[in-house]
């Protein structure tokens, strides 16, 4: 196990060498985060308590997501984007001569990028987002745990999704445009438009249910303790997703893999 | 015991084409019953015009692709169906790719090879010194790999498919794009590692000063088959290229008309005689000497690459199969 420690470690370190791009994206998050909260609080001024949020629950939900956004990789993630781009050059090639797990080292390095993100790229908004305005923070240890938890979860569960999206390229030309299907999706179910808690009625329920809210919404109920279900049944609905994921990643790995071994590409 | 062996491989693809709405599917043989074996600590180039199924048989050899028929052993076992075990004792470089991490310093690569590889701490801080002095590192251990030349990123690729030890190392062009100092000592760090350590080198290159720095055996492969394996000398005989007399007389004269030699090329008062391999210059040169105001005169033999060249253009299955 030590290799995928190594490459996290590596990817983490990656990350920090792009400078310039992780100061002017947090910049850009916390640009978006006063934006967005001008609609919120016009939004929850006119509606008092909607979705079961109150003032400080929407605003809080605004500095979760813009910090969460790049960790998750609700508009993809530059790893599992070049994992697209080797499978479509057909440079996938070279990671099959490695003794390692293919789905395994991308987790790994991608566990790396979202670990640096996290710190550098939602830490700032949230800390501008905090001095400005009166958000509400996880009360208790177990809280935090459970917030530590969720965010793990939710950046699992949408390597999961970018994954098969980066494999799909062995079965269609290009990859690309599944991963445009995908990034709306992801905008819209993730919650990163607008807290799925305004969804109304069925369409509410299909959105809570995909894996997408597993991603961003889910983490972000767990910091404010506004899961309808409690934090257990939040948790075990983000784990339910991964182990979904994770069995279709290992199975698409194995049939690529079959393809390229016994098709020759 | 033979550390490569094939019998009787070959393997297709299938190419379908669309015209219209009508699809239809044609199959190609890339590699058409290949055998050979390789012996453990023999540098072998594998050469062969684009598209003659070069990076096929690698492929397979690495295990990423299975033969469509016939059997392969690579250090004793079937790759394709141990390609992770397998994976730990070879080494691959590809010129035109490299496997380093990019945008981190080249220690980093080294380092995550290290645990990739489970190489024991010790035997990995022995190999790095020694590869870091063959290939002189040292001063760039601490540079991003994106900021490294093509020469040095060379150095580092190569260094990096070494450091576990395999026991066999595939180099698909490694001195693509070098220029001619760089070539030069990648090739006397290769000699030295196949001296050194056994380790058993198999090439593929467009360029033949490769081969005859490194290799004591080449073997040939056009159309997926083979058409040429032995020594580079055994190459320049097996080919009956025409060897060429350049003659340069005193006036210029009507083409020179000695029996067994043609005249392909006259220049003023130069003039090229080709003549066969088999024929020995000095009766020649004798005879024109005694008929003609000869001033100066040099003798060409055939260059490798145009051996090659006459060997690619000649219909494969072809009976010229040497065994040498």
């Amino acid at each position: 196990m030590g290799v995928y420690w190594a490459i996290a470690v590596r990817s983490f370190r990656r990350f920090s060498t792009y400078r310039i791009a992780t100061l002017s994206g947090a910049f850009t998050n916390t640009v978006f985060g006063f934006i967005f909260c001008g609609v919120y609080l016009t939004l929850w001024e006119a509606r008092p308590g909607l979705g079961g949020y109150d003032v400080s629950d929407a605003l809080t939900f605004v500095w979760l997501q813009q910090g969460l956004l790049l960790p998750v990789g609700i508009f993809g993630a530059t790893t599992t984007g070049e994992l697209g781009e080797r499978v479509r050059t057909g440079e996938i090639a070279v990671d099959l001569y490695r003794p390692t797990h293919l789905m395994l080292w991308w987790l790994s390095v991608d566990a790396g990028r979202a670990a640096f993100q996290l710190l550098f790229r939602g830490g700032a908004p949230l800390l501008v987002g905090a001095l400005v305005f009166n958000l509400n923070f996880p009360s208790s240890a177990l809280q935090w745990l459970a917030v530590a938890v969720a965010v793990t979860f939710g950046i699992t569960v949408s390597f999961g999704v970018r994954y098969l999206v980066a494999l799909s390229g062995f079965w269609i030309t290009d990859s690309r445009g599944v991963a445009n299907l995908a990034m709306a999706m992801s905008l819209f179910f993730s919650g990163s438009t607008l807290p799925l808690v305004l969804f109304p009625g069925w369409i509410g329920e299909v959105a809570r249910a995909t894996p997408w809210a597993a991603t961003l919404q889910v983490p972000i109920d767990v910091w404010l303790g506004r899961n309808p279900g409690g934090v257990g049944s939040a948790l075990a609905f983000q784990l339910v997703w991964i182990l979904i994921l994770v069995l279709a990643g290992q199975l698409a790995t194995y049939f690529a893999t079959r393809k390229v071994v016994i098709a020759g590409g | 015991m033979s550390v490569i062996e094939l019998e009787n491989v070959s393997r297709a693809f299938t190419v379908s084409s669309r015209t219209g709405f009508r699809r239809t599917r044609r199959e190609v043989r890339a590699v058409d019953g290949l055998s050979f074996t390789v012996e453990p600590g023999e540098v072998m180039g594998y050469i062969g015009p684009n598209g003659a199924g070069k990076s096929t048989t690698i492929k397979m050899l690495t295990g990423i692709l299975v033969p469509t028929s016939g059997s392969i052993r690579v250090a004793g076992v079937d790759p394709s169906r141990n390609r992770l075990k397998l994976a730990k004792r070879i080494g691959v470089v590809f010129g035109q790719r490299t496997t380093l991490w990019w945008d981190l310093p080249l220690k980093d690569s080294f380092a995550v090879l290290q645990k990739m590889y489970g190489v024991p701490r010790a035997r990995h801080r022995e190999n790095l010194a020694t590869f870091v002095e063959l290939l002189d590192l040292g001063d760039l251990l601490d540079v991003p790999v994106r900021q490294l030349s093509l020469g040095q990123r060379m150095r580092g690729d190569i260094a990096a498919a070494l450091l576990h030890d395999p026991e066999i190392v595939y180099l698909d062009e490694p001195t693509i794009g070098l220029d001619i100092i760089s070539k030069a000592r990648l090739r006397e760090f290769l000699a030295q590692v196949n001296k050194e350590r056994q380790t058993t080198i198999i090439l593929t290159t467009h360029d033949l000063d490769d081969i005859e720095a490194l290799c004591s055996r080449v073997m040939v492969i056009d159309h997926g088959h083979q058409v040429f394996d032995g020594t580079l000398t055994g190459l320049r005989a097996s080919q009956s290229a025409p060897r060429t007399l350049i003659v340069d007389l005193a006036t210029s004269l009507p083409p020179i008309e000695i029996p067994g030699t043609t005249v392909t090329k006259t220049e003023g008062p130069r003039q090229h005689l080709t003549f066969p391999p088999t024929t020995s210059a000095a009766p020649l040169v004798a005879q024109i000497a005694a008929s003609y105001p000869l001033v100066d005169l040099s003798i060409s033999d055939p260059t490798i690459e145009s051996i090659i060249a006459r060997l690619y253009a000649t219909p494969h299955r072809s009976s010229e199969v040497s065994d040498m």
